[in-house]
């Protein structure tokens, strides 16, 4: 069957995982925090403020903001841009990201 | 094959690439002869052509690889062995960049790359850019000094709503082959590409060619819009083949082109889940009765590109309507916008594509050096604007697309406006323009300052869409804004001393000599 891999062929160096709401997810070298979750299926990581939509990747370049996410507990990162490191904690975040804030 | 960029670049050449990038990154250093913003197919041809003439330069780029949009490609890491199969001219891309690696091997360009430029001002009789660099947690400030900028900030994609486009699965056609090139990644198995532009083209091959089913292509325009320019399509005889090597890998895929179609809505509860596509009119109107379903588990879409221009209008750089309805820079022969220093090259001076964007990028590397410009180059570009505006004018959106609008369509994605809030400003409180419609509704206020609904608000308040007025290029926290002086004080930004990574660098590497060719000319 056809893939991106078999259309480029090689192979990654040596895997690791990050974390995404307590799931262990593949991580190929390289690839970014919405690559990660695109590869396992996953297409929605964010919910809006106002209506609590889900979001995810939508422009793919950073410039439409719809993916932000938060990673080791920082919020409103780009999940588009930001390359996945071994051990990230991605979670999903529900509007500003700064539910704590309480405002 | 050295000029692989999917090889790790050699060592002597990385430390001798940070260790200028450190070199120019202070902002109390001499001023480079010129700062190029973004390395894309333009802003790479200029860096190298431009070093290659001589002149001192630092190229600054938000991406991680040079190559920008068009020559994404996977990062080291992913082992890719043939990055050229998910590219068109991989060749053209892979002799600049080996010369950016020998250019930045020999001192004469500083590639800063995770740079995002967020804005350019004037220092003495140069500019000064401050630009933030990393991501998360190790994101921080820098600033380059310069004697003359380019800008190449290249182009994103013109959106226009639909309902249910905010949908999981529901994605940029680019923002597809983006992710695609550079994440080896799809976001479905049966994709639907939409919109119009020979873009969709492109990423449906590419899309099919990574193992994607795609049902349709949907294209709003006519192609026969080209017919009418037959003209410039024969002197243009590789444009011609690219479309027919698109076009060959469509049949190969058996992908059916809808011609005059558009994707009116998106179904899907948590993700799309299906389209429907519907037969327009020569405007653009949905004509009733046409619509049938088509089953999916994801949508790329998009209406062309739009040059990505905030930089240089915030720096007064006078702008003109292009062919394809979108707002672009207003240059010269020697690619000089309207502001003295300021040269522009590539979609941002309307969308033309990456053979434009090369030779415009040489054509302004010669002009800022003071040499005589080719005349090859100069009839190159000609030949490709003529077939630019054509392309432009055949896929320019009709009028009549909103008529697919619904008033509880969300237009601003960000803020979740829908377009009966855009509608009752217009129709209710008097809204002739996209701005008075965003204080009035919020549209366009959000984390994208209206990227993505700019054109939709626009044509909901009857009007052509104006030109991009940011001040921040991208979201800058308020310490980094607080660290500005004012002008004529030193500038802030240091780069901080964890920046270079001198443990690679021998001190004797960093090059320190002077610019080796006489500054460049900033007058027009």
């Amino acid at each position: 069957m056809r893939s991106p891999r078999s259309l480029v062929g090689g192979a990654p160096a040596a895997e690791h995982t990050v974390r995404f709401d307590g799931r262990e997810l593949p991580v190929q070298p390289g690839q970014s925090i919405a690559a990660v979750l695109w590869a396992a299926g996953i297409l929605a990581w964010r919910t809006t403020r106002g209506t609590g939509a889900p979001r995810g990747a939508f422009c793919g370049i950073g410039a439409c903001y719809d993916c932000l996410v938060t990673v080791n507990g920082r919020p409103n990162q780009r999940a588009c841009l930001v390359p996945a490191r071994p051990g990230d904690d991605v979670t999903t975040q529900e509007g500003t990201g700064h539910a704590d804030l309480a405002v | 094959m050295p000029t692989s960029p999917s090889e790790p670049a050699r060592p002597a050449a990385a430390a001798a690439v940070t260790a200028t990038a450190a070199a120019v990154t202070a902002a109390d250093a001499a001023p480079v002869d010129l700062a190029v913003v973004g390395a894309g197919p333009a802003g790479l041809a200029a860096a190298v052509t431009a070093a290659g003439l001589g002149l001192r330069v630092a190229l600054l780029d938000a991406g991680e690889r040079a190559g920008g949009q068009f020559y994404r490609h996977p990062a080291p890491g992913l082992g890719a062995a043939r990055p050229e199969a998910l590219h068109h001219g991989w060749a053209a891309f892979a002799a600049r960049e080996a010369a950016l690696r020998a250019h930045a091997a020999a001192g004469r360009i500083g590639h800063l790359a995770e740079h995002h430029v967020w804005t350019v001002v004037p220092d003495g009789d140069g500019w000064l850019l401050h630009a933030v660099a990393g991501h998360g947690p190790e994101e921080r400030a820098a600033a380059v000094r310069a004697r003359a900028v380019l800008i190449a900030t290249g182009a994103y994609e013109r959106q226009l709503p639909f309902p249910g486009w905010t949908l999981p699965g529901v994605v940029g056609a680019g923002g597809a082959q983006a992710m695609l090139k550079s994440g080896l990644v799809l976001p479905g198995r049966r994709v639907v590409v939409a919109g119009s532009g020979p873009l969709l083209l492109a990423v449906a091959g590419s899309l099919a060619a990574a193992g994607a089913g795609v049902p349709a292509v949907v294209e709003a325009a006519a192609y026969t819009g080209y017919a009418r320019r037959a003209g410039v399509l024969l002197r243009n005889p590789r444009k011609l083949a690219e479309g027919a090597a698109y076009g060959g890998a469509l049949l190969r895929h058996r992908v059916r082109l809808l011609t005059r179609y558009a994707v009116t809505e998106a179904h899907g509860t948590d993700r799309v889940e299906a389209v429907t596509v519907a037969r327009l009119d020569r405007d653009w109107r949905p004509l009733p009765g046409t619509g049938r379903r088509i089953a999916c588990d994801a949508l790329a879409v998009g209406h062309g590109l739009l040059p990505q221009l905030e930089l240089a209008t915030g720096l007064g750089c006078a702008t003109r309507r292009s062919a394809d309805g979108a707002v672009a820079l207003d240059l010269d022969a020697g690619q000089r916008t309207s502001v003295p220093g300021i040269w522009s090259a590539g979609e941002t001076g309307g969308i033309g594509g990456a053979d434009l964007a090369l030779a415009e990028g040489e054509i302004a590397a010669h002009a800022i050096a003071g040499r005589p410009v080719p005349g090859a180059l100069v009839r190159r570009r000609a030949r490709l604007r003529a077939f630019a505006d054509a392309m432009g004018a055949a896929h320019r959106p009709g009028g009549g697309w909103t008529g697919w609008l619904r008033d509880d369509t969300p237009v601003c994605r960000c803020e979740e406006v829908p377009a009966g809030l855009v509608r009752e400003a217009v129709r209710d409180l008097g809204a002739r323009d996209a701005r008075t419609a965003k204080l009035l509704t919020r549209a366009g206020m959000g984390w994208c300052q209206g990227r993505m609904c700019g054109p939709a608000v626009a044509a909901l308040a009857g009007e052509e869409p104006a030109a991009d007025r940011r001040p921040l290029s991208c979201p800058v926290t308020l310490g980094r804004l607080a660290e500005l002086r004012p002008a004529g004080g030193a500038p802030a930004g240091q780069a901080p001393a964890g920046e270079a990574p001198t443990g690679q660098a021998p001190a004797g590497q960093a090059p320190t000599r002077p610019p080796a060719a006489p500054p460049p000319r900033a007058g027009r």
